[in-house]
């Protein structure tokens, strides 16, 4: 639902049917309304029938990437020789995202038990929850429904009575965007520098503490146990457009439309539709400008190219943008591109860990050009030098996080040229750039 | 035998055991991948990406450090996006890098400046901002870390966490704002830190020791052996105008890979004292006279021919050549021989390098002196020298006890380097070259022979030990390559090598030689 708004007729609450009612966040509350259902029923399933299960449901990684999950599942090895790990990104910190927040604040049983599910799926004993250090009250949230899912036998040595054992851990991050990128997660557990790690060898085969690991992201975890329950056929039917996009899909959205919130739609569902129906449009007397449909690490889309834009993974790539993490940032006629985007290079400079020169130099050095540009000292070759250092910054590095400063600043020069112009040749006002 | 595979890197088909990294087998084929993070002595996290290369039919550029070839693979490290790549870092690399190259110790062998020359921009497009700005740090004994010029390549962290296995360093701070810095409280005292200023590539680790004291392109270079302890570990001595500045490190995989503990490091200046015995001194009454070497070879030749009991009282350092050649000397004596080994408290191993250790026995060629029969049993052959017809001193100094007791002998001859090494009572006192002076051969404990080369030229008119027992007692050799081959056939495990043999990384041989005193 459009949480903190009601939800809306042309939503499909699935993950989000709770949000808002505090009486889903205990045990016995979760119980009350169905769950923990899918658990037991998986705990009578064998590893590979829960896999194909969710295989045959087409769900895909909602962390950004759109990994089929069944298939990241099976990668994990048939015997289990070394301990395997299962391991949730709860580390939502893309800039415009929020979804992740508010199934820990109000299902966290939810996600518990997809990570039950899931661990059981893949071979592991134990369950890694990685939450984002800011995330104060959501870390006590979910840390009560641990031991409240412990003392009740969802977690722990034996498993609602099968034997399976089961543990959870969480575990808070201290502050890094980076460390919601897989490898670097895996190695700030371990207690070292949160720094992303050459792939291969995948997590998959040398994970966690060099064993097999599987990550999940909060979104993906959480609607696997309605998967066991309703079926894969269920599932693979909340399809609009593209059979290749299934479920449902929460989409923060966040910006300048009449109604911010998170909106759970049916992959397909047309992007004008969430914008205007679901969230009310923009406000009045304003028009769209642009739209960053997944994240601010996807290029940035035109008013003209969501038109008829599917939200789903294909439909939105189509239009040369991602759906991500389903992070909506919504732009009017207000809105100076050229500051939004220097922006985003001011957090991914901050962000970069450091390892890659592309990365720690380039996007410190874009936000100062965007920067200068933006205080009226802009050179005319400033356009060509952004571009060329974007070139310089993209598919050369351990991660994608000099792609992700890259992405923006590229779509925003090739879609909003004007507006650089306008500063380049003191047509415009210079703007405050802050610090 | 290693399964090969075959891969073509710029044209260059090459044979390679599997497994290899590109950057290894480009080496195979004479191409050399520029590189920063990347060391072959250091496990590879392929942050620098300077080592981008295009491999055909893969989807973007591949690190070639940690890429392993495949069969078939076709490679090319200079195609227009693999430079335009490595332009790119290098841009990327200098922009925060201050042009202080002038006033900069690693200058003349900068991998920054030699690469950035080779294929940089030749213009900044960075325009007039401030560079990155973090003060110089002292970070221990012998090193600076001078952050302005760092490159953040990580070498320093790794030989830290996984060679010394002292984890000190670390990376602090991220993006732009990154540096180097040392745990709150430590100090980068490991007995094998200095290593950390070899392995920089910039100039941002210098050593204290070398700072400001000369330019890298002034540098005469020549392969050495360290005299620091039995490891027999590879150097490099840097002279600057016939003084040495540094030793370096010298790759020998087997030995002591690209590494040198501080001990050895620092053990030079002795080489440039000038109290140094310059000319042969033949005693004349109760006095020395200096005089030409024609003289004093003469004496030396009718000591030594009139047989009778014999002790040599060599150092630890003495070459092969001149231990061996001195024993031929005294052929026709009863000869008691000894060396002397200073022992240390303990090792200091460099815990990442199997068999790489500073050692308890404090010079390079105890080894040598047992496979010539030389005694480590110094206190005997002292003894023995009190009631010797011949002594001979091989560049050792004693205490005033042992001074004592070989005053009565009937003859002693001193060859010495130092002043101070002369005795009143010695009837010659002849002048003898130090390992930077002379080529030679040491035996590390491993029992590998090991050719060192000179690198400075001898004050006065001192000259090998080995050409002094040489042309005093009429021997063939007149060349060091001479007197090793003469000295080797005295030893089975060495007959018949050569200096050919021993190339610039030396042979191991097989043989028994008495255990170390006290290992």
């Amino acid at each position: 639902m459009g949480y903190p708004h009601p939800s809306h007729a042309k939503e499909t609450p699935v993950l989000s049917k709770y949000f808002g009612d505090a009486g889903a966040r205990t045990f016995e509350g979760w119980v009350k309304r169905g769950g923990y259902e899918g658990l037991k029923k998986a705990l009578g399933m064998s590893r590979e029938q829960i896999i194909e299960e969710v295989k045959a449901s087409g769900l895909r990684g909602r962390g950004g990437a759109g990994f089929p999950t069944g298939m990241k599942w099976s990668f994990m090895a048939k015997e289990v020789v070394k301990p395997h790990y299962l391991v949730c990104n709860a580390d939502e910190s893309e800039p415009g995202t929020f979804k992740d927040r508010e199934i820990i604040r109000w299902t966290p049983h939810q996600l518990l038990e997809g990570c039950a599910i899931a661990a059981h799926a893949i071979g592991a004993e134990r369950i890694y929850v990685y939450i984002r250090g800011e995330f104060t009250p959501e870390h006590r949230i979910l840390t009560a429904a641990v031991e409240d899912a412990y003392k009740n036998g969802a977690l722990g040595a034996n498993v609602f009575g099968s034997g399976r054992r089961i543990d959870a851990v969480v575990h808070r991050g201290a502050g890094a965007y980076i460390c919601g990128e897989e490898t670097a997660m895996m190695n700030s557990i371990e207690g070292k520098r949160g720094n992303p790690r050459i792939k291969p060898p995948f997590p998959a085969v040398a994970g966690l503490w060099a064993c097999p690991t599987t990550i999940n992201n909060v979104e993906t975890l959480s609607a696997v146990p309605h998967i066991l329950m309703r079926g894969s056929e269920w599932y693979k039917g909340l399809c609009l457009s593209n059979p290749k996009s299934t479920g449902t899909k929460l989409i923060s959205v966040c910006g300048h439309v009449q109604k911010p919130g998170n909106y759970e739609i049916t992959m397909g569902t047309p992007m004008k539709e969430l914008i205007y129906d679901m969230c009310g449009g923009m406000r009045p007397g304003r028009s769209l400008k642009a739209v960053i449909p997944g994240g601010s690490s996807v290029p940035i889309m035109t008013a003209a190219e969501i038109e008829d834009c599917p939200m789903d993974y294909e439909g939105i790539v189509a239009k040369g943008s991602m759906l991500g993490s389903g992070g909506m940032i919504v732009m009017d006629d207000s809105t100076d591109m050229v500051y939004q985007v220097m922006r985003l290079a001011r957090f991914y400079a901050h962000e970069s860990c450091a390892q890659c020169t592309q990365c720690r130099e380039g996007t410190a050095w874009t936000t100062k050009i965007l920067e200068r540009i933006l205080a009226g000292k802009g050179k005319p070759e400033d356009i060509e030098l952004l571009l060329d250092l974007a070139d310089n910054m993209t598919g050369k590095t351990i991660c994608v996080l000099s792609d992700s400063c890259a992405a923006p600043v590229v779509s925003a020069i090739k879609k909003f040229r004007g507006e650089f112009d306008a500063y380049l040749s003191r047509m415009k006002r210079p703007a405050t750039v802050g610090a | 035998m290693t399964d090969l595979v075959s891969v073509t890197i710029d044209g260059m088909t090459v044979q390679v055991p599997k497994g290899t990294s590109i950057i290894e087998a480009a080496k195979q084929a004479g191409v050399l991948v520029p590189h920063y993070c990347y060391h072959p002595s250091l496990p590879s996290p392929a942050v620098c990406r300077m080592c981008l290369v295009e491999v055909e039919k893969a989807p973007k550029l591949m690190p070639a450090c940690v890429t392993t070839v495949m069969d078939g693979q076709v490679v090319h490290t200079d195609s227009e996006q693999a430079r335009k790549a490595r332009t790119g870092v290098l841009e990327f690399l200098l922009i925060n890098h201050p042009l202080d190259c002038p006033i900069c110790d690693q200058a003349g062998e900068c991998e920054l400046q030699d690469y950035t020359f080779q294929e940089g921009r030749d213009s900044t497009r960075y325009g007039d901002y401030a560079k990155r700005y973090n003060p110089v740090e002292d970070f221990g004994p012998d090193v600076l870390y001078v952050a302005n010029r760092c490159i953040l390549c990580t070498r320093c962290v790794r030989f830290m966490d996984d060679v010394a296995r002292q984890p000190v360093l670390n990376v602090s701070e991220r993006g732009d704002r990154a540096y180097i810095g040392i745990d709150e409280g430590q100090l980068l005292d490991h007995a094998w830190a200095g290593n950390v200023v070899d392995l920089c590539p910039v100039g941002s680790l210098i050593s204290k020791d070398f700072l400001h004291k000369a330019r890298a392109w002034d540098l005469d270079k020549s392969a050495s052996v360290c005299t620091g302890c039995s490891q027999g570990c590879n150097v490099m001595i840097d002279t600057r105008d016939n003084t040495v500045v540094r030793l370096r490190p010298r790759p020998n995989l087997d030995v002591n890979r690209h590494f040198i503990c501080d001990h050895g490091r620092m053990n030079y200046r002795w080489m440039n004292r000038g109290d140094r015995i310059e000319a042969p001194l033949l005693r004349e009454g109760s006095r020395h006279v200096a005089s030409d070497w024609a003289p004093a070879l003469v004496r030396l030749g009718e000591l030594a021919a009139k047989g009778g009991k014999a002790v040599v009282l060599a150092s630890g350092n003495a070459s092969l050549e001149a231990l061996g050649m001195v024993k031929a000397l005294l052929k026709s004596s009863t000869a008691t021989l000894a060396v002397q080994l200073p022992m240390a408290e303990s090792e200091e191993p460099l815990g990442g390098v199997p068999n790489l250790a500073l050692r308890r026995e404090r010079a390079a060629n105890g080894d040598g002196a047992r496979l010539l029969g030389y005694s480590t049993d110094w206190q005997a052959a002292v003894k023995a020298a009190s009631a010797a017809d011949l002594v001979i001193l091989l560049d050792v100094t004693l205490t005033d006890a042992e001074a004592a007791l070989v005053g009565g002998a009937m003859a002693v001859v001193v060859l010495g380097t130092l002043l101070g090494q002369e005795l009143p009572a010695a009837q010659l006192i002849l002048p003898v070259t130090t390992v930077a002076e002379e080529h030679g051969v040491f035996v590390n404990r491993d029992l590998r022979v090991q050719r060192y080369q000179q690198a400075r030229t001898a004050p006065g008119l001192a000259r090998p030990a080995w050409w002094i027992a040489s042309e005093a007692g009429r021997l063939e050799p007149s060349t060091a390559a001479e007197a090793f081959a003469l000295v080797a056939n005295l030893v089975p495990a060495l007959a018949g090598l050569t200096y050919g043999d021993l190339g610039l990384t030396g042979r191991v041989v097989r043989a028994a030689v008495p255990s170390p005193q006290g290992a």
